[in-house]
């Protein structure tokens, strides 16, 4: 099955009392560009260095293309790594960095030659084969760390936080590219990251990792919009927490008595029951406030109350809205655009309808 | 601060000032000078004669040219075998913790708390016929002639042309260590080591190891890793380290004259020999030009072939970009 390419077995690692890599399990499948997302500490880097060779599990396997590699010398996996800090060899020339695992593979000059200046051309890098790393911009020490790792084909290139040095304008670019890079060569992409942005916006799946467990794992829409817990839910974008105890059931719905707001009704996959407590997060831009009442046509069955603005704070894409009701705060995010124009503008300590779909509220489990 | 550049130009100046007379006072002048007295004879009584040619002409001794030969090839023994134990050692100091790294970088410089020449004695006590190490050598020495003994002659040859054979039974008489050239390289290698070891250990300080985890990374053994890649990388503690030995190893007088016996007379001996036995000065400094000459030319080759290299890395460097640039606006 391909989904099997890559195997993360039960995979754990301790250094000393602290366990950094808990029981892992999850797999890969080929040509997938698949992100490690967590904070710092979670284990991401560990992690990746039990795939290089690096570092030795205690226990637990990892397979590749059905092969057993958990104890392999990292020269004998065909996965390279683009290291955070580059590690470009100092001493040699930009030409010879990359065509080093092609030396290494024993491989005619020619052919060398021949894969070496295809990639630098990829990389749009040919002016500078014969430059030292010394001599390069950020952004370009990253694109020639990419092709180093990637010039002799691996099986699955590891890329461990490989923008965080640079720009954010530099990295919204090198996110394009290392896109299209992927596009391209179609090998097995496995991304670390702490920033959630760009795990979203690149990956076919993220495991998302808290403490060295894996928390979730599914696609970017499937974790922004139906978290498996709250850890994922606050980590993964913005949010607001509900905290409260269900106090009916009705059909594929739910009711929720939460602390200091009028109780809200919510979709209920869960089957959660009435009486458990629960934890109900409703994403900023998923609420509206306005000051005159819902439209009828929104429906009977959505959320309303009415709450007091207590500060707005202008972001540029959107406005921010803190309304608080009996010291809780909710967040709720809105647009600027001409077409809400013939809205009433909303100033401090106005009253205003705040007002969600139940479907737009997800609920996870209280802690 | 941006001062007047001409008034930080006299500033630097100043400052270099003091080790410059330093430099110029006890190293330029005292060289001009032994130049200057190879070109006078000498008196009996240990005097500076006239000025003359009749040292030079001296100086063609049967005997020198071996000496000299002698000497360069010693030194670069000593110089391989230190840095050789140095390589490690300095790669392991540098990836211990900081609480080792200060303790055994510590004890490796314990030794200069010791007088030199008391250090070399003691090790002519060790070396001494009846000492211990003498008789582990001959114990050695038996056992691989009783492991050997037994193999017909001409793969016995073969054992014995390699060197990790005897030729023939052991003779305790002719297997001393002391006063033979073994001796005196292996007592050299101790007493520089400590000089190889600290400017690697330096540089390997410096280094960033990761690099070695990227070599491995991409498919290298430890061994090619640390060979293209941590070589290269300390290659100017290398160097250092290199001079540090060969440089007092050329010039050694007291461990030849303590433990070399008749079999290792180096050039230091003859030079000490000339000027403080002989009380010829002038023949002394012969000498010591000679080989200074001798030593200064491999190296002064050696620079210049490394600035011809680096020229030809710039202009293929240059031609490669004019060649890209060309292509790149025709199509
Ligand atoms: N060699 C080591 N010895 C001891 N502890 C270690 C070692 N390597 C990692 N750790 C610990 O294991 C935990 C996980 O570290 P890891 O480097 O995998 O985190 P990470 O998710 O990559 O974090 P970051 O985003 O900051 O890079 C951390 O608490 C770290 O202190
Ligand atoms: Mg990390």
């Amino acid at each position: 099955m391909s989904n099997e390419f890559l195997i993360f077995d039960h995979v754990t690692k301790r250094f000393g009392a602290l366990t950094a890599v808990d029981d892992v399990s999850f797999s890969v499948a080929k040509g997938e560009f698949f992100s490690l997302l967590g904070p710092s500490g979670c284990g991401k880097t560990t992690l990746l260095r039990m795939l290089g060779g690096f570092e030795r599990p205690d226990s637990g396997r990892i397979y590749l293309e059905g092969k057993d590699i958990t104890d392999l010398p990292p020269n004998q996996r065909r996965i390279h790594t683009v290291f955070q800090n580059y590690a470009l060899f100092p001493t040699m020339t930009i030409w010879d960095n990359i065509a080093f695992s092609l030396k290494l593979a024993k491989m005619e000059k020619g052919e060398i030659e021949e894969k070496v200046d295809d990639i630098l051309e990829m990389i749009q890098m040919s002016e500078h084969a014969w430059k030292y790393p010394s001599q390069l911009s950020g952004g370009q020490k990253q694109r020639v760390a990419i092709a180093r790792a990637l010039v002799d084909r691996p099986q699955v290139l590891l890329l461990d936080e490989p923008l965080a040095a640079l720009d954010l304008k530099l990295r919204q670019h090198m996110l394009l590219e290392l896109d299209t890079i992927h596009d391209q060569v179609g090998i097995t992409f496995l991304y670390v990251t702490h920033d959630q942005g760009e795990a979203m916006s690149l990956s076919d799946r993220i495991a998302v990792l808290n403490r060295g467990k894996v928390e979730q794992l599914d696609g970017p829409a499937k974790i922004y919009e139906a978290p498996a817990s709250r850890f994922v839910a606050s980590f993964i974008g913005d949010t607001n927490f509900l905290s409260g105890e269900i106090v009916a059931v009705d059909g594929d719905y739910c009711t929720i008595q939460c602390e200091g707001f009028p109780a809200v009704k919510a979709f209920n996959d869960r089957k959660i029951k009435v009486g458990d407590s629960v934890d109900l997060s409703v994403r900023p831009e998923k609420i509206r406030v306005t000051l005159a009442p819902p439209p009828p046509e929104k429906g009977a069955s959505i959320n309303v109350f009415l709450s007091t603005v207590k500060d707005i704070v202008y972001q540029g894409v959107y406005t921010k809205y803190w309304i608080e009701s009996s010291g809780k705060r909710l967040a709720a995010l809105k647009p600027h655009s001409r077409f809400l124009l013939d809205q009433e503008s909303i100033t401090w300590n106005d009253e205003v309808f705040v007002w969600w779909h139940p479907d737009d509220g997800y609920m996870v489990e209280a802690k | 601060m941006t001062g007047n550049p001409l008034r930080s130009r006299r500033a630097e100046w100043l400052v270099t000032l003091p080790s410059l007379l330093w430099l110029g006072l006890f190293f330029a002048v005292p060289a001009v000078i032994v130049l200057a007295f190879t070109f006078h004879g000498h008196t009996p009584n240990g005097g500076v004669g006239e000025w003359s040619l009749e040292t030079w002409r001296e100086l063609v001794d049967p005997d020198y040219p071996a000496i000299v030969w002698n000497t360069i090839r010693i030194s670069f023994e000593v110089t391989l075998w230190s840095i050789v134990l140095a390589l490690p050692c300095a790669y392991a100091i540098a990836r211990m913790n900081s609480r080792w790294r200060a303790i055994v970088a510590g004890s490796i410089m314990l030794p200069f708390w010791t007088s030199f020449v008391v250090r070399v004695f003691a090790w002519k006590t060790m070396l001494h016929p009846d000492g211990w190490l003498q008789s582990c050598y001959l114990t050695f020495l038996r056992v691989r002639e009783w492991m050997f003994g037994w193999l017909p002659g001409s793969l016995k040859g073969l054992f014995v042309w390699m060197g990790l054979a005897n030729s023939g039974p052991v003779d305790p008489a002719a297997s001393t260590i002391l006063d033979s050239e073994a001796a005196v390289v292996l007592v050299s290698v101790y007493s520089f080591l400590p000089f190889a070891i600290m400017p690697i250990y330096t540089a390997a300080e410096k280094f960033d190891f990761s690099l070695l985890e990227a070599a491995r990374d991409l498919g290298a053994k430890s061994f090619y890793a640390f060979r293209k890649i941590f070589i290269p990388g300390i290659k100017q503690g290398l160097i250092s380290a290199i001079l540090m030995v060969f440089i007092p190893a050329i010039g050694s007088y007291v461990i030849p004259q303590m433990l070399g016996g008749t079999d290792c007379v180096l050039i230091g001996n003859k030079i000490f020999m000339r000027a403080i036995q002989n009380r010829n000065i002038p023949h002394a400094s012969a000498l010591a030009t000679l080989m200074a000459v001798s030593v200064l030319i491999p190296i002064a080759c050696a620079m210049w072939w490394k600035r011809r290299q680096n020229a030809r890395d710039r202009k293929r460097l240059e031609a490669e970009t004019a060649r890209l640039m060309i292509g790149g606006a025709s199509s």
